[in-house]
């Protein structure tokens, strides 16, 4: 069978009409329809988007901000990507709307410096819009104004991180703040912020002119609507599909046409490595949570490279300030080498499981309480492998 | 007295751009990132002036400027090549990529070309992962990489 | 009646103002929660994250430190999760430190020695560093930083930026790479840094230090061609006794005499008597820019500011160089002392003065720096040779095996050995305004300030910053010009509160005469180069110590200090005299804020 392949985001929207609906709505009752839709965030953690807004919406300041997490850096993913570059106004359009649920008139779109080179499609498209009347003062001729501002990454990817975002955007080192205070109460030199995924923008004008009835009939009770998968690695055909929420592993590789599969990471790099026998597994945030991204591995694949190319990652883009993350990435990342070399103990490997679990408990944000996915994953669904090398007894360059 | 003009069309550079943003603290990444185009890294002369226009501790410019990859605090080549080094360009054989671009330019990754027209360097995913390999020089993007279309590629910079 | 919430630690419950973070919790209910990157003077960071603790109804364990209540919580301190945790996390930064505990100068006074004591840690699973990885930077004339021993808790970043308004460290890098460095990893003697060591102050381990002077000063103790002069500043004696196990606010300057003479210096005086001699001066020089200004007309550089505090000093004259004119010209009380001692005190002892080695201690390790200053040699030598730290001179008794605590009380050496009441809370903020004002206000009226006991009371306090006014009446012949006048001044300790002041008065927002600054916090009893640790409450403790100790004194007035009157009469003439112009005043020297 080839997977469900519902479209919403790919299906045509008309510029507009989104927006129009919401400006029928009072700001509540947006957000009421949000919460009903039971959208989930698409940036990884599966946040209820209706719930940020609302606790955006319920914080009482003088400015508010919506923020627009285009920093797209999980290692295989390109969905935010294909959306910036061809559906660029769909998010605009869902900022806007976003904007007006909680009483914001200020957007930011924060994109990775990697994607510079979408920054004029980016900007054309808020031209268009403005010319449209759909952003910019009096839209829609109605009293409601909102516009959005292009802020530029630098090259980092804990950025992505949406407190880590917010410093960013301040202008200062891109580290994570204490939560909390989440930004909904204090984001945005201190005013109430919802960050939102790209993709989660975008579904939301579909959801105010279809209503969210119809967006819930996609997907699992809990996770509902569809989602973009970004398929790379060890397949015929790669790239992004969109495919309803539950749809199993086994289905998104028959469609991909990958053969000979071993092993697939959901969720890139802070995501977790499946084995075959978990292929029937459905991608839904109640059971593999789906990230945006699905890389492929098939059996000509040592995964102790793989392990090691994600833990080199990690050791690169961890901000530095918290101790589990920097020093324990750069500990696991030893500890891998050591295995390629053969020369790992099995009580040192035990060590740094023990120390892959505190990791995951003890950093103070998202990445370093990820980063020990893959390696987790990775040694116990393939411990035989990476356990049967030879022993290298040059010395280790570490 | 030529030195001296020099330094003066930098600091009324860096002016600019900082009056471009009301030299509002928030702004800096993208004052630097402006500046780091401008003149390829952001020289200890310009990140002080950075700072006195901004009113800042030019320590803390330093530190926002050292956490970002795409800011240098050290002279690079004219053209920066990044390659992806991340796991679907490596499956799609990154390193045949990487080995070539070593040997057309004659350095390794970290350096720069003694002429200055480029510097190898590897970067983290760039969301082109179903058409690795690839690679930005500056702003430019490419993918689906073999070796001799890399080195096209890269010679079109020259 | 604030939103009160319900939390249990450990099975005990108790009842928390809602935002309490979990650690202040904690510690009313008596329940220790080790931590690394907090500190009490600083703003919250929840790096380190040695504090972890488990909430029930969390996946994640939470920083003590930085987690606030915001509900009824059920929290537990030592669970196995937590225990684990803190463990992994200590031996992690043990893995990436490199040093011998016995080489270092926190042995025993180490937050991360400690830390792997309490945990038990016997083994370093995670390896260990073999070889130092940095070249320790020894540029600056009072700082040594060795970043071998550095756990990147950032307390000396957030002190240096937030208390102190400096600037001078940062967090560089990221990753694995991130490193605490100046700009550019510049020396640190050629960056932004006003030396005032209060980094040194919140390091929790051995990575900031004072530049140790301890052996210079043994070699002129062994020698015997040398006179060895020791004089003693108010705020070290304060608490000193610390370093040897007193609780903080325990002053013991007597006891501390009979252990200096043991330790041999040869001659043993007061620093108070330098700042009655600070007051005589600086007093006289505030009502001459009074007098030019009102009388004259002429244009004066008012308000006029304190210059004892040689991290304020630096301070200006990186961030405020335009205002230098408005410092007062008067050198700090250690180096009158100094060029005091090496000219009249030579001469009444009759020895060349190449043959007397001046040794202060101080709170501060920005005395070093000064001492070292170019211009701080008007009597043609170096007015003071070598500055030490509360914590070298401890050091230095402790190899004696002195037991300083049993020793029997001795007075000071005369004849620059007796202080009043008003140079010893110099080492208070707010102490030189006090000084300033019992004398001048005495001058000006012929009567004693009208408060209590003598007690300026409000310029005294750990508010940051601090205004009073005293108006004059009854005004003597000479100054009938300051009748019905009112004399505003204001004080500030720590450099961030400088900070504020003086753009105040660059706003012109503010009118002020006379300012007192102060670079650490709580002023010299909160120096650089006290014990470890500090706090608030520290502080507070030894600054009530200094002023009961002003209250039980005799003399209690710079200018009746008769030691003083005899110094004028013999050897200076008159205050702001051009002898005393000579050796006592100084000049400063522009220099740029990058
Ligand atoms: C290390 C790290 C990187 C992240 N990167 C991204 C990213 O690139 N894009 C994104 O939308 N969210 C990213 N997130 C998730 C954000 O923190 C945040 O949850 C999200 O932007 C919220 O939007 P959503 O509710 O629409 O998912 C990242 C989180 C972590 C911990
Ligand atoms: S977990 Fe890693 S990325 Fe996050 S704050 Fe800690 S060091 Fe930084
Ligand atoms: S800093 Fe602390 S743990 Fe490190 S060597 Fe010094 S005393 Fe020992
Ligand atoms: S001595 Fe003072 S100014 Fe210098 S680095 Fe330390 S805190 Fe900053
Ligand atoms: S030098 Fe000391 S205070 Fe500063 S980060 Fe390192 S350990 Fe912490
Ligand atoms: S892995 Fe190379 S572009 Fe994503
Ligand atoms: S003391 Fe709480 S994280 Fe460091």
């Amino acid at each position: 069978m080839a997977g469900k392949r519902k479209q919403i985001l790919f299906s045509a929207l008309e510029p507009g009409l989104g927006l129009k609906k919401a400006l029928e709505h009072t700001q509540t009752e947006i957000i009421d329809i949000i919460k009903l839709s039971r959208l989930r965030g698409r940036g990884g953690a599966g946040f209820p988007t209706g719930l940020k807004w609302d606790l955006a919406y319920s914080a009482k300041a003088p400015k508010k901000f919506i923020v627009c997490n285009a920093d797209e850096g999980e290692p295989g993913t390109f969905k935010d990507r294909i959306l910036l570059n061809e559906h660029a106004k769909k998010i605009f359009e869902g900022m806007a709307i976003a904007g007006y649920a909680v009483g914001s008139q200020e957007g930011i779109i924060y994109l990775r410096a990697e994607y510079r080179y979408l920054r004029p499609v980016l900007v054309q498209a808020i031209d268009e819009l403005r010319k449209a009347h759909l952003l910019g003062k009096k839209i829609l001729g109605s009293d409601f104004q909102f516009d959005i501002d292009i802020h530029l990454g630098a090259g980092a990817y804990v950025c992505g991180e949406e407190t880590a975002l917010i410093e960013s955007l301040e202008g200062k080192r891109g580290e994570a703040r204490n939560k909390p205070p989440y930004p909904t109460e204090s984001g945005y030199m201190g005013y109430p912020t919802v960050v939102n995924n790209v993709e989660t923008f975008c579904y939301v004008p579909y959801i105010l002119i279809e209503g969210a009835a119809w967006f819930q009939k996609f997907g699992t009770f809990e996770s509902t609507g569809s989602k973009l998968f970004s398929i790379s690695g060890d397949v015929k055909k790669p790239g992004v599909y969109e495919l309803e929420m539950g749809t199993t592993v086994r289905q998104v590789l028959n469609l991909v046409e990958a053969s000979d599969t071993k092993a697939v990471q959901v969720g890139g790099a802070s995501g977790i490595c499946v084995a075959e026998k978990d292929f029937d597994k459905p991608l839904a945030f109640e059971s593999l949570p789906p990230g945006g991204s699905i890389i492929v591995f098939n059996r000509s694949r040592d995964m102790l490279n793989v392990l090691k190319n994600f833990m080199e990652f990690f050791v690169e883009e961890s901000c530095g300030q918290c101790t589990p993350c920097r020093e324990g990435t750069f500990r696991l990342l030893e500890g891998v080498k050591l295995m390629e070399q053969g020369q790992c103990s099995i009580h040192y490997l035990r060590v740094l499981r023990e120390l892959a679990e505190t990791m995951k408990i003890s950093s103070k944000c998202g990445l370093g309480q990820m980063a020990p996915n893959p390696f987790l994953s990775i040694i116990d669904n393939f411990k035989g492998e990476i356990l049967a090398r030879d022993r290298v007894t040059d010395s280790i360059p570490l | 007295m030529k030195l001296e003009s020099q330094t003066q069309n930098i600091a009324r550079a860096v002016k600019r751009v900082c009056d471009e943003y009301h030299s509002r603290r928030e702004k800096l990444l993208q004052i630097l990132e402006e500046l780091n185009e401008l003149y390829g890294y952001l020289s200890e002369y310009v990140m002080k002036e950075v700072a006195k226009n901004l009113d800042m501790q030019v320590s803390e410019i330093y530190g926002v400027a050292t956490f970002y990859s795409f800011l240098n605090t050290k002279p690079k080549g004219k053209n920066i090549i990044r390659l992806c080094q991340t796991v679907s360009c490596e499956l799609a054989g990154k390193q045949r990529i990487a080995n070539a671009l070593e040997n057309e330019l004659g350095i390794r990754f970290g350096e720069t070309t003694p002429d200055g027209m480029f510097s190898l360097e590897y970067t983290n995913c760039i969301g082109m992962c179903n058409q690795g390999p690839a690679m930005l020089i500056n702003d430019d993007v490419y993918y689906n990489l073999d070796p001799e279309k890399a080195v096209d590629i890269v010679e079109k910079y020259h | 009646m604030p939103n009160m919430l319900a939390v249990c630690i450990n099975g005990k419950e108790c009842e928390v103002e809602f935002g309490t973070t979990i650690l202040e919790a904690a510690r009313k209910m008596n329940i220790h929660i080790p931590t690394l990157c907090y500190h009490d003077d600083l703003c919250l960071s929840g790096i380190c994250r040695i504090c972890l603790v488990e909430v029930d109804g969390e996946k994640t364990l939470q920083a003590a430190c930085s987690a606030p209540i915001t509900r009824p919580l059920h929290i537990r301190t030592h669970t196995e999760k937590v225990r684990k945790a803190r463990r992994n996390i200590l031996e992690l930064m043990l893995s990436n430190h490199y040093g011998e505990c016995y080489t270092c100068f926190r042995n025993q006074n180490c937050e991360l020695q400690k830390l792997a004591k309490e945990y038990g840690v016997d083994s370093l699973r995670f390896g260990h560093v073999e070889l130092p990885r940095h070249t320790k930077d020894t540029s600056s004339r009072s700082i040594i930083r060795d970043m071998d021993k550095c756990i990147l808790c950032r307390r000396c970043v957030r002190t240096c930026h937030d208390f102190q308004g400096v600037g001078a460290l940062e967090a560089a890098f990221r990753g694995i790479d991130t490193e605490i460095q100046t700009f550019l990893d510049h020396p640190l003697g050629d960056a932004v840094c006003i030396n005032c060591g209060q980094c040194i102050n919140r390091c929790p381990t051995g990575a900031l230090r004072e530049r140790d002077r301890s052996d210079e000063v043994w070699n002129a103790i062994d020698d015997p061609q040398k006179i060895v002069v020791m004089q003693t500043a108010p705020a070290p004696r304060a608490s000193i006794g610390e370093e040897f196990g007193l609780p903080p606010g325990t002053s013991i300057t007597r006891k501390l005499n009979t252990a200096l003479k043991m330790v041999g210096f040869d001659y043993v005086f007061d620093t108070n008597f330098a700042a009655d001699l600070t007051i005589m001066e600086e007093g006289t020089e505030l009502l001459t820019r009074l007098k030019d200004f009102i009388v004259d007309k002429k244009p004066v550089s008012l308000p006029m500011i304190t210059s004892c505090s040689p991290g304020w000093v630096k301070y200006c004259e990186h961030y405020y160089p335009d205002y230098l004119p408005h410092l007062s010209t008067c050198k700090s009380p250690q180096q009158m002392f100094g060029s005091l001692i090496k000219t009249y005190f030579a001469q009444k002892i009759k020895v060349d003065p190449k043959n007397i080695m001046v040794v202060s201690l101080m709170p501060c390790v920005a005395k070093k720096y000064e001492s070292d200053r170019p211009e701080m040699s008007a009597s043609g030598f170096k007015d003071v040779d070598y500055a030490l730290t509360s914590r070298e001179l401890a050091q230095m008794i402790k190899e004696t095996g002195i037991r300083v605590t049993d020793l029997e009380d001795s007075d000071f050496d005369s004849p620059l050995g007796l202080g009043s009441g008003a140079g010893l809370i110099f080492g208070a903020t707010g102490g030189v305004m006090e000084a300033a004002i019992r004398t001048v206000y005495e001058i000006i009226t012929g009567e004693e300030v009208p408060f209590e006991n003598l007690n300026v009371i409000p310029v005294r306090g750990m508010d940051g910053i601090k205004e009073a006014e005293i108006s004059f009446q009854k005004t003597k012949e000479d100054w009938k010009f300051l009748e019905g006048k009112t004399l505003r001044v204001a004080i500030a300790h720590g450099t961030a509160n400088a900070k504020k002041i003086m753009d105040k008065v660059a706003s012109g927002e503010a009118q002020w005469h006379f300012i007192e600054i102060m670079a650490c916090p709580g002023g010299c009893l909160g120096g650089g180069g006290q014990p470890i640790p500090t706090n608030e409450n520290i502080r507070k403790a030894r600054a009530k110590a200094i002023y009961d100790e002003d209250s039980h004194l005799n003399i209690r007035k710079s200018h009746s200090n008769p030691q003083i009157q005899m110094l004028y009469n013999e050897f200076l003439d008159h205050p702001n005299s051009k002898k005393a112009h000579k050796l006592l005043h100084t000049t400063y020297t522009r220099r740029g804020k990058i």
